[in-house]
């Protein structure tokens, strides 16, 4: 996809999208220098971590699956002007019940059926823990926003007591989590990428769904008008509440699987931060994508070639890894900023930047 | 048993500190109308400008100024860009707080685990020989005897002053104030400003006594997570919010004693407590409004005194917050 269709997805002509990118590189630059590093050396070695050999790719694509999946998710939620800052603990259930699933059957007879179960049970977890969160916004006032927020540190608490507690490993009980799964449940990789093929598959299967389901169904374009509307939208015989519950169902199912993924593609067992933050750079992911499915892979793969790419940066240069990070917030910021200022001097839009 | 008691009550109180200063600011900074989500990063990056500015200079005096500097332009920026440019307050919020966290650890990766200078004790003269009392709530430092005072400070501001009546104004309808002559975004920056340097003392308290120097992870993290939800918890009330940090400090503390009772429950599980009650709080609100809309008469008669309990355990938020007014 070239420059120039992105800048038409978000609504921008070009010239805005490439000095968006300039500003962003401008203050990043900026940054690393006032940390003695020459930013040439940084990004070098970000794009060399990252993109520079076949193997780093497949790490990039091993992050870049749940936190595509996570941002697929959230797009159905904002489709509804939803804030499913939540995202993060329904990872972290996903991941939860699909180990529920993978204890209670260690040795299993027909291992595809049992995989297939704890694929469901990811599901499940996370689409329940969502709608624990839709509940307490439709029944009970609370704004999705806090409510998700304290669902989020309630599951990390979760996790927490079953490594230390029920799931601990004889003997010892430490950050460094549960004992490994059954080897019948951790994804097979191949290829020269050494990926996953089922990661693949679903998530593109996920992200032709949504697609269609999205932008090009009726389902689609009643979540767009009860959450543009809740009032007009009853009036026309829809339901927003069941939208709401509805769009959370099927953003913390994805959230999941992306749990799921996490367990049995990349660590194997339960670990107190399983999470990898997937659920909150999924955030970033969609608003910086203006809430565009099309665009919200390529945005996916940038953040993910990021982060993967500043692992190496403590060894070689002596600097933080969460230089990722500050290059995700910048780039989110100044567009988020950009747009402002944009919407500001064109006063003839009155409407306020995402709300 | 009187060792015990001290030791819990002046670790109470000391634990308190940071996040009390943080959760007023944030009501400060909500009663005029604005979330400033960015808590969480504003108090680390915070704690690492106090600290480094403090090791640099041997001075604590510069290095909580550099903390409450930054708490004010992270906020300063937050507020121009929701007030004047109707950038959403959440998702401007929510990625500052991302991103101040990285931008911390970025910076900090330069102090890490270095010997710097600290606040020492400060006993008030006199009241420190009282016995219990003495040496549990009057030998801390001078940081801390402020937050004693904070809370009224700001509920002085807030019930008794003009200018606290304007803020409570442009966070409940801003539009009113406006045809009174009032400035909202104005108003509504300051406050947030306020709040910022209020959160920014907060995170030099973190860095330059509770959890003294630099590291990954420093020790705060999340801390800004639950000041926001005790806001909520204290209903926008400035001693509610106290009581509420004082609340989950005492939780911390009983959850390194509860450690030792039930050994197989980690400290961090009694940290998620604030959350549910958080929450809990809000439904409660939410149905005591309810309650008071729908039912008249005899109803609210015979269900007197569950509505007058839900009434003072929780009250509403201010009716404009986190909405952008336009003149």
């Amino acid at each position: 996809m070239s420059i120039k269709t992105i800048g038409r997805h978000l609504g921008l002509p070009v010239f805005h999208v490439l000095m968006i990118l300039v500003l962003s590189l401008f203050i990043v630059s900026f940054i690393v220098l006032a940390a003695g590093v020459s930013p040439f050396t940084a990004f070098s070695l970000l794009y060399q971590g990252s993109l520079g050999s076949v193997s780093h790719l497949g790490h990039v694509m091993k992050s870049f699956f749940p936190m595509t999946l996570c941002a697929m998710g959230l797009v159905y939620t904002y489709r509804i002007s939803l804030w499913n800052i939540g995202i993060e603990g329904q990872v972290i259930v996903g991941a939860l019940s699909a180990m529920v699933l993978f204890r209670l059957f260690p040795e299993p007879q027909v291992p595809s059926l049992f995989f297939s179960l704890g694929i469901v049970s990811a599901f499940l977890g996370g689409m329940g823990w969502a709608m624990i969160t839709g509940f307490l916004k439709s029944t009970c006032g609370v704004n999705e926003i806090f409510a998700g927020l304290g669902m989020n540190f309630v599951s990390q608490g979760l996790a927490l007591w079953l490594i230390f507690g029920p799931w601990k490993r004889p003997g010892i009980a430490s950050m460094s989590g549960t004992d490994p799964i059954a080897d019948v449940y951790c994804l097979i990789e191949s290829g020269p990428l050494s990926i996953s093929g089922f990661e693949l598959i679903l998530v593109f299967i996920l992200f032709i769904f949504t697609w269609i389901l999205i932008r090009k169904s009726i389902v689609g374009l009643k979540l767009h008008a009860s959450g543009s509307n809740p009032f007009a939208s009853r009036l026309l015989g829809l339901q927003p509440t069941l939208s709401i519950h509805l769009a959370l169902a099927v953003c913390g199912g994805f959230a999941g699987l992306a749990g799921l993924f996490q367990v049995s593609g990349v660590y194997h067992r339960l670990i107190p931060s399983i999470s990898s933050n997937y659920g909150y750079l999924a955030i970033l992911v969609v608003l910086l994508s203006g809430f565009d499915i099309r665009i919200v892979p390529i945005i996916s793969f940038f953040f993910s070639c990021l982060l993967v790419g500043s692992i190496q940066l403590p060894m070689m240069l002596q600097i933080d890894s969460s230089l990722s990070g500050v290059v995700q917030g910048i780039v989110v910021m100044v567009y988020l900023v950009y747009m402002g200022i944009a919407r500001h001097l064109n006063s003839r839009i009155r409407k306020p930047v995402y709300e | 048993m009187n060792d015990t008691l001290i030791l819990i009550v002046s670790g109470v109180i000391a634990g308190s500190c940071p996040v009390l200063f943080a959760a007023l600011g944030e009501t400060l900074s909500e009663k005029a109308g604005v979330i400033n989500l960015s808590l969480d990063g504003c108090l680390l990056l915070s704690a690492l400008s106090a600290f480094a500015a403090s090791y640099q200079t041997s001075s604590l005096m510069i290095g909580f100024l550099a903390a409450m500097m930054t708490g004010a332009l992270v906020s300063l920026f937050l507020g121009i860009m929701t007030l004047y440019f109707r950038v959403s307050q959440v998702a401007l919020g929510f990625v500052l707080s991302l991103f101040c966290r990285d931008l911390a650890y970025f910076f900090g990766n330069a102090y890490n685990r270095l010997q710097g200078v600290e606040v020492g004790p400060l006993p008030i003269p006199f009241l420190s020989d009282l016995p219990v009392i003495g040496p549990s709530v009057f030998s801390h430092n001078i940081v801390v005897y402020l937050s004693f005072l904070l809370p009224c400070a700001l509920w002085i501001y807030s019930d008794k002053t003009k200018a606290g009546l304007s803020m409570k104004s442009v966070g409940e309808n801003p539009y009113a104030a406006y045809a009174r002559g009032y400035n909202p975004r104005l108003i509504r920056l300051c406050h947030v400003i306020a709040g910022g340097i209020l959160t920014g003392i907060g995170g030099a308290a973190f860095s330059l006594f509770l959890k003294a120097g630099w590291g990954r992870p420093q020790g705060c993290e999340g801390t800004g997570w639950i000041a926001l939800a005790l806001v909520i918890f204290g209903s926008w009330n400035m001693f509610r919010v106290a009581l509420g940090c004082y609340i989950f400090s005492f939780l911390q503390i009983m959850g390194l004693l509860f450690q030792q009772w039930f050994s197989d429950v980690p400290a961090q599980v009694f940290q998620v407590a604030p959350f549910p009650l958080m929450i809990f709080s809000l439904v409660l609100v939410y149905f005591t409004n309810r309650f008071s809309e729908t039912s008249v008469g005899r109803n609210q008669r015979k269900y007197r005194l569950f509505f007058l309990t839900a009434r003072f355990l929780s009250k509403p938020a201010p009716s404009h917050l986190g909405k952008t007014f336009e003149p």
